[in-house]
């Protein structure tokens, strides 16, 4: 059945299907009706009814638009369906008051207040009535008219007009006489003009009202008439109206002659005009004449021309003459004819006013005439009145369209006058809206008919009950009412003539004369509710309209405009109306107006202020809650504050005060030296600086900083997930799984803990046998282990035969110290320990934040220090031994190893070997080369003369390191060697991606400087050079020691890990701190200008005090090197890298060099990045012009412009007071020797002076040897010097910067810890003053035990 | 101190994690926590919770409840911060990864007494309809960083959410002191005493 329908069978014969869609009509979508069902449905029409009208133009069968909508538009049922009691839950809803119209309503949360209006409705006449007879219309328009002529007499306007005419034909008469000289003639002559036009159009309006009172008198008079043969037509009168005429006689003569006057006066005025305007038109004339002539000239000139040209070229073309140009000659004007005037004016006084010597008309109307009983009257007018009798009326006061009262019904009198004497008093709530009152007449016991309605004005506030004048307000109705009495209708046209002829259609129409004011109450307040603030904006913006929309918007702004239109349109400044415009252009005018230049926006901020300015800036809670708000350090993660400022304590904003107040002053109490406390001010301000802007950049978040989304995988790590489906769930060897990474701000105390694995040592310092000075020593202070071995003999100079196997030559334990919190490990045995522990040590981060900013300025170290654990038997008789042990622990600082927490922050873990720290001097212990030389172990190691510990940290969860800003810095560089650097820069890193690339930086300022400029020859220290002067190689030396003695910041702590800022080497002098780069950049200079040829060198290196042997490279992977910079020289034959923190260099193949990979080198005039396949110093070439090894920056394509180098031109050394160094060295001594105190509160500290003194001696040639080769000599000298004494100390060496690495470094030393009971201390410092305040400080601090 | 009236308020609420109305899932638990102000500490009570997993109900509400209780008291000194319950449903998709259903919060009411509310629920979505396929494939749906982002304004901007359905939370809230440090958040009708209501007559 479902075979498709061939479509010429459901179209017409011979008709082609015809899309409409194709033609471009909307065509709705079809509901989706499968095809078999379609199908189906097209064949049972077809043969059901043959007829075609189920199908459409196109074939297909008609269809509607798809009625099923694409959304749902029922509302999202949310309670109801999940709270089935809904409908059985009852709610209480506060009452709430109908509000009628809110606008009007009187302000809801105003007090409902007693309002009244009081309406006195005390009458109604009808002005017309259907039941009018004739003589009532007539006598209803004459009483209009009397009253029109009372209204006219009293104003007596004429009267008025005629008299201000009279003055100021009198003002221009001494005006023209001037009595005033003083009076300049300009100014007489122009008033003179304005009165004369002023006079005419006085003149003008009393001809006009004078006129309209005559004819006025003269319809009185008619209508009298009409009435009179009414009356006598009908014989009978309705109404008691009666007309007398009063004549009033004038003196003849006297009027005769103010009327000739006023006929003169006005004939002269008119001559005047008159010839005013012949002056006017001749003028005009004589100019049009003036044309015309010069025209006609013209004229006749062009014709000769013409002619010229016609006779010079006959068959030239000639000119045509424009038609139509041709003025007309202009006509003078005629004179004025003085009769033709006087006749005219003559005819006007005739027309409008009363003849000389006629006398005055004076109408008065009165009610005395009588009325004819009914038997006098016809049968149509007895049912006129009786209707009339029937006839009773009332009205309804509506308010606010409804009904509130009703008059009493009174009935109609044959005056048609209605008498209802009734007052009503309106309780009111709302405000008036609109007052109403509608006219019903009653008639008979008929229906009510409402006849009109009648709209009484709102009072103003001003009208209360008592002052309200009684007024009368016209109403009439459209009804149409015919009347088979003698009654005239409504609406019905009728005619007073006999033929019918001028025929009046009258409405219904009367008055209302009532009173509408405020009630007052008891107390004399009237009961007015107050105007809401809508109604007077807009009633103010009412009055204001006119003025503004005459000057135009703009003249608002412009009150001179305002005060020049005032003059114009001559305001009258005594109508209350103008008052507030008045006032403002009297302000205006008087030139003491002040008009503000500029917009107030928030012009009534004032008005919302509760508190005033000064008491809000005074309260300590508000300000707290600013300062908290605009994350200032000190108050970021302020908690809890407190609910009032009592509460607050004055000390909560003292760090701070002295914080603004410091900015400017240089602490010194801190730093000791003056120097340096500038430079941590001024790097304090560095830092702040940076650290706002950092602020404000954290606030603009990335899609990533809020979402955590997988990235787009490409094809190949999507088929490895789907091959990872099908991958066992719990595969034998799981791989490991990267951990998850933290971010910092959901942390809190104590969730972060730094995990420290000691794995093992290497050739720990051994303990040296106690010298042979003291063959026989007091039994008790020999060593644990040296008892045990008991073989006085083994005791000679020789070291390898000191020891025999077996015995404990150091027994070392590793403690961890971190924030004050140490942790340690246990004791092994021997100089190559072996612990394999994890130390677990917890970090709190400064004020408990532990945002990322927070994270990367925490500054504290990781102490890592090797001790060796020495037992001393105590006992002090023998015969206790063996019923019990009484020994003592001492521990000896053997090194340390000091990691940064921002280095393991940054790097997540760090892995590796380190050397450790030792001093140069460690008495009492000795390496033991030979030993190991002799057991085998390989000769690299052995020469490199250090002892070693491997470690394992990492921060435990693994946090995110924070992100750089993502910032564009302005640069002064060319633009188009920008865009040359970050071609290059991409182009290295495609081939690349690990290796450094470097080309450009931030200077202090933050722009970016192109790298090269920072190199250029500058001349080390003369000092320096001339200690050496036939050395060159002991001069580099001395000048890169000199350069690592300058401290260590990196750029890290001090930034914040934003950015990695480049100081100039004067900037980096003056300041005295600096990262890696800078001391590089310092040396490869010094060097340059040693005539070395020198390279900066960038690569990754293990990170700073860490130390990598070859060995564990296999542990060690890239992310444990740190990018960093060292310098590269080129001596005769090899190559020497230096590393500019330390002061050490290497050889190019030595393997000890903390350099692992090379990726760029910068010199002054190019970059060479390193596109070798190797990135290891071992393994590379630095033969920089082999392009195949090098790829150079400046090339033959983009040669070298020339750039100027951002260096000084030279560095300027001042000779560092020596007074000054040793006066710092005499307080860092005291301050040091009082620490050590404070670390020993339970213990007695002694110092011996002896050792001290010798200590000082000691440390001068420390500095000179620089720690080397020293130990054999003074090791001698101290046992000279103090034979008696068990001696353990060691000198400190370090750079100076401030006094806390000072203290955390002897601290961390341990030297305090002993509490022998008479141990004696001892400590010296020693100060070397380098140029330009360059300080190289060495404490040797030591404890002394004295033998018995 | 009690003569100087107190310095801290109290602010006590418990209820429940009552249902959700999710009608393309099934078996979701719920997680929430509290987010608030610096100056707001919990002084008693569980600030987050997880919920037990939940199936929808045989009937026709299709009802997945929790009743997973709430009961936490904070005291303040200020208002501002105010604490916001911040919820995250989650639930297993088609491969049975967790993925989340959904994050919504909303303010605890401050007017003491039992209020209902219903939360509406999204969940952040793929920036790209290829990236749509892949997280849907893979079971990693895009996720806040933090649920913690839905009761802050900063940095919405720059993602884009579904919603997904609706959640019931019921709350019993007390306050203490609130009154007594000037802070007025009883209902209205209970604020002002109900003088004589206006005549509303109409004028005789």
């Amino acid at each position: 059945m479902s075979y498709p329908v061939p479509t010429y069978k459901k179209l017409p014969e011979n008709v082609q299907p015809r899309f409409l869609e194709d033609e471009g009509l909307y065509i709705g979508a079809r509901p989706e009706v499968p095809r078999a069902c379609q199908n189906i449905m097209e064949n049972r029409l077809l043969t059901q009814e043959p007829g075609r009208k189920w199908f459409g133009d196109d074939g297909r069968i008609l269809a509607l638009p798809n009625p099923t909508k694409g959304f749902p538009s029922r509302p999202p049922m949310l309670t109801r369906e999940q709270d089935i009691k809904a409908e059985l839950e009852t709610l209480y809803k506060k009452a709430v008051k109908y509000v009628h119209r809110s606008q009007h309503m009187i302000g809801s949360g105003d007090p409902p207040g007693n309002f009244q209006l009081d309406i006195d409705i005390s009458g109604l006449i009808f002005t017309h009535h259907p039941c009018f007879s004739r003589e009532h219309v007539l006598a209803a328009k004459l009483a209009q008219l009397y009253d029109q002529y009372l209204a006219r007499h009293q104003r007596n306007k004429a009267k008025f007009l005629t008299d201000k005419l009279q003055a100021l034909r009198n003002a221009v008469q001494t005006g023209l006489n001037p009595a005033k000289p003083h009076k300049s003639l300009d100014t007489t002559q122009k008033a003179i003009n304005e009165y004369k036009s002023e006079i005419r159009q006085t003149r003008k309006l009393r001809d006009a009202e004078q006129e309209k009172d005559r004819t006025l008198l003269k319809t009185i008079i008619k209508v009298w008439k009409e009435m009179k043969s009414l009356r006598e037509f009908q014989r009978f009168t309705n109404t008691p109206l009666k007309l007398v005429l009063r004549k009033e006689k004038v003196d003849q003569k006297a009027d005769e002659e103010a009327f000739e006057a006023e006929i003169q006066a006005e004939i002269s005025e008119l001559l005047e005009e008159h010839m005013e305007e012949y002056d006017q038109k001749m003028e005009g004339y004589r100019a049009a004449y003036q044309q015309w002539k010069a025209w006609k000239k013209a004229q006749r000139a062009k014709k000769k021309k013409k002619k010229q040209a016609v006779e010079e070229h006959p068959h030239g073309e000639v000119e045509q003459p424009c038609p139509g140009e041709e003025p007309v000659k202009p006509v003078p004007p005629e004179p004025t004819d003085r009769a033709l005037v006087e006749q005219q004016v003559r005819e006007r006084a005739a027309r409008s006013r009363r003849r000389p010597g006629e006398p005055t008309l004076v109408p008065e109307l009165s009610l005395a005439g009588s009325i004819s009983p009914n038997e006098q009257c016809p049968r149509a007018e007895v049912l006129r009145r009786e209707d009339v009798k029937r006839r009773s009326v009332y009205l309804k006061v509506i308010f606010n369209d409804k009904e509130v009262s009703r008059t009493d019904s009174r009935p109609l009198g044959a005056d048609f006058r209605v008498h209802f004497g009734q007052i009503f008093n309106l309780q009111i709530f709302n405000w008036p809206e609109s007052l109403t009152l509608q006219v019903y007449e009653t008639v008979g016991h008929s229906g009510t008919t409402l006849l009109a309605e009648v709209f009484l004005p709102v009072p103003e506030t001003t009208v209360v009950t008592g002052r309200a004048p009684i007024e009368e307000v016209e109403f009439s109705s459209n009804q149409h009412v015919t009347l088979d009495h003698e009654g005239v209708g409504s609406g019905v046209p009728f005619s007073f003539e006999a033929d019918g002829s001028n025929q009046l259609v009258l409405m219904t129409s009367g008055k209302v004369s009532n009173s509408v004011s405020w009630a007052i109450g008891e107390n004399g307040i009237p009961l007015i509710p107050p105007l809401s603030e809508q109604n007077i904006g807009f009633r103010s913006a009412l009055k204001r309209a006119d003025a503004i929309s005459s000057i135009g918007t703009s003249g608002l702004t412009d009150l001179k405009k305002l005060a020049k239109w005032a003059a114009e349109s001559r305001l009258d400044p005594n109508d209350p109306n103008n008052a507030p415009l008045m006032q403002l252009i009297s302000v205006a005018t008087s030139g003491e107006s002040y008009v503000p230049e500029f917009f107030r926006l928030e012009q009534l901020q004032q008005e919302f202020n509760f508190v005033s300015d000064e008491e809000l800036n005074r309260s300590k809670r508000f300000r707290l809650l600013c300062l908290r708000s605009q994350e200032v350090p000190e108050f970021r993660n302020y908690k809890q504050i407190p609910a009032y400022d009592r509460e607050i304590m004055e000390k909560v904003f003292q760090d701070y005060e002295k914080r603004l107040r410091d900015r400017n002053v240089i602490e010194t109490k801190d730093h000791i030296d003056t120097h340096r406390a500038i430079v941590a001010k001024y790097l304090q301000q560095v830092r702040e600086s940076v650290i706002n802007r950092f602020l404000i950049a954290k606030h603009h978040f990335l899609l990533s900083d809020l979402i955590v989304e997988e990235e787009v995988p490409n094809i190949s790590i999507l088929g490895l997930s789907l091959f990872k489906l099908a991958e066992q769930k719990r595969p034998l060897r799981p791989r490991r799984k990267g951990r998850k990474k933290v971010t910092a701000q959901t942390l809190s105390d104590g969730d972060i803990k730094v995990l420290v694995n000691v794995i093992r040592a290497y050739d720990i310092p051994v303990r040296k046998p106690t010298a042979s000075k003291f063959q026989q020593p007091a039994r008790s202070s020999r060593t644990f282990s040296e008892k045990r071995a008991a073989s006085p003999t083994t005791r000679s100079p020789t070291h390898s035969a000191d020891y025999p196997l077996g015995q404990v030559l150091v027994r070392p334990f590793v403690e961890v110290s971190f924030q004050r919190t140490m942790c340690h490990t246990t004791t092994a045995e021997g100089p190559n320990p072996s612990w394999n522990e994890e130390l677990e040590l917890p970090f709190r981060a400064p004020n408990g934040d532990y945002s990322t900013a927070s994270l990367q300025s925490v500054k504290d170290d990781v102490f890592i220090n090797i001790f060796d654990e020495v037992l001393y038997d105590v006992l002090e008789d023998d015969r206790e031994r063996g019923r019990g042990i009484h020994t003592r622990i001492e521990r000896h600082w053997l090194g340390s190893v000091k990691i940064p927490f921002s280095t393991i922050y940054f790097q997540a873990k760090i892995d590796g070997t380190f050397k450790i720290d030792i001093p140069p001097v460690l008495l009492g212990y000795s390496k033991e080369r030979s030993l190991i030389l002799e057991r085998g172990f390989d000769a690299a190691r052995s020469l490199s003369a250090g002892s070693y510990i491997t470690l394992f940290i990492t921060i435990e969860p693994q946090l995110v390191p924070g992100e750089s800003v993502r910032e564009k810095f302005d640069s002064q560089e060319d633009e188009k060697l920008l865009q040359a650097t970050e071609k290059f820069q991409t182009e290295c890193a495609l081939k690349f991606p690990h290796r450094q690339c470097l080309t450009t930086v931030t200077d202090i300022s933050g722009k970016t400087v192109f790298v090269t400029r920072y190199l250029k020859p500058l001349s080390p220290p003369q000092e320096l050079l001339d200690a050496h002067p036939n050395d060159p190689q002991a001069t580099a030396e001395l000048v890169a020691r000199y350069v690592s003695l300058i401290p260590f910041l990196p750029d890290t702590v001090s930034f914040a890990g934003i950015c990695d800022l480049w100081s100039t080497s004067d900037q980096f002098l003056d300041l005295l701190a600096g990262d890696e780069e800078e001391h590089a950049v310092l040396l490869c200079n010094y060097f340059l200008s040693l005539g070395k040829k020198a390279w900066l060198m960038m690569g990754s290196a293990i990170p700073e005090g860490a130390w990598y042997t070859e060995r564990n490279t296999r542990l060690g992977s890239h992310e444990a090197w740190g990018p960093t910079a060292y310098v590269l020289t080129r001596e005769q034959s090899h190559y020497l890298i230096w590393n500019p923190c330390t002061g050490h260099f290497y050889g190019q193949f030595d393997t000890f060099c903390p350099l692992k990979s090379v990726g760029c080198l910068i010199g002054p005039d190019n970059i060479w990045f390193n596109t070798q396949r190797y990135d290891s110093p071992l393994r590379i070439n630095f033969d920089v012009t082999k392009p195949k090894l090098w790829k150079s920056f400046f090339s033959r394509s983009l040669p070298y412009p020339g750039l100027s180098s951002v260096q000084p031109e030279e560095l300027i050394y001042q000779c560092t007071d020596k007074a000054a160094a040793a006066e710092l060295q005499d307080r860092i001594e005291k301050i040091l020797k009082e620490k050590i105190m404070d670390w020993r509160p339970r213990h007695l500290t002694r110092w011996n002076r002896y050792c001290t003194s010798a200590l000082r001696h000691f440390l001068p040639v420390l500095e000179r040897s620089r720690g080397e080769d020293a130990e054999d000599d003074h090791r001698a000298e101290l046992l000279k010097q103090l034979g008696d004494y068990r001696f353990s100390g060691f000198p400190l060496h370090m750079p100076y910067s401030e006094l806390k690495p000072l203290t955390e470094a002897v601290y961390s030393t341990g030297v305090h810890n002993i509490d022998v009971p008479n141990v004696e201390f001892a400590l010296a410092v020693y100060i070397h003053p380098y140029p330009k305040n360059v300080l190289s400080v060495w404490i040797y601090v030591a404890s002394l035990i004295r033998n018995r | 101190m009690a003569a100087a009236g107190p310095s801290v308020f109290l602010l006590m609420v418990n209820g429940q994690v009552e249902s959700a109305q999710f009608p393309e899932y099934d078996e979701l638990y719920c997680k929430y926590c509290f987010v608030y102000g610096q100056d707001w500490a919990p002084t008693a009570g569980l600030e987050e919770g997880i919920s037990q997993i939940t199936s929808k109900s045989q009937d026709v509400r299709r009802a997945l409840v929790w009743n997973f209780p709430i009961d936490v008291t904070f005291k303040s000194t200020n208002p501002y911060g105010w604490p916001q319950i911040v919820l995250s449903v989650y639930g297993p998709d088609v491969f049975g990864n967790d993925v989340v259903r959904g994050y919504g919060a909303v303010h605890v009411p401050f007017s003491p007494g039992r209020h209902k509310r219903t939360i509406p629920m999204f969940v952040p979505e793929s920036t790209s309809k290829l990236q749509k396929f892949t997280s849907w494939f893979m079971g990693r749906r895009p996720e806040y960083t933090d649920p913690k982002v839905v009761a802050q304004g900063e940095g919405r901007e720059v993602t884009r959410v579904r919603s997904q359905g609706f959640v019931t939370l019921l709350f019993n809230v007390v306050t203490k002191d609130m009154r007594k440090l000037g802070y007025d958040t009883g209902p209205p009708d209970t604020q002002r005493a109900s003088g004589p209501s206006p005549p509303q007559g109409l004028p005789q």
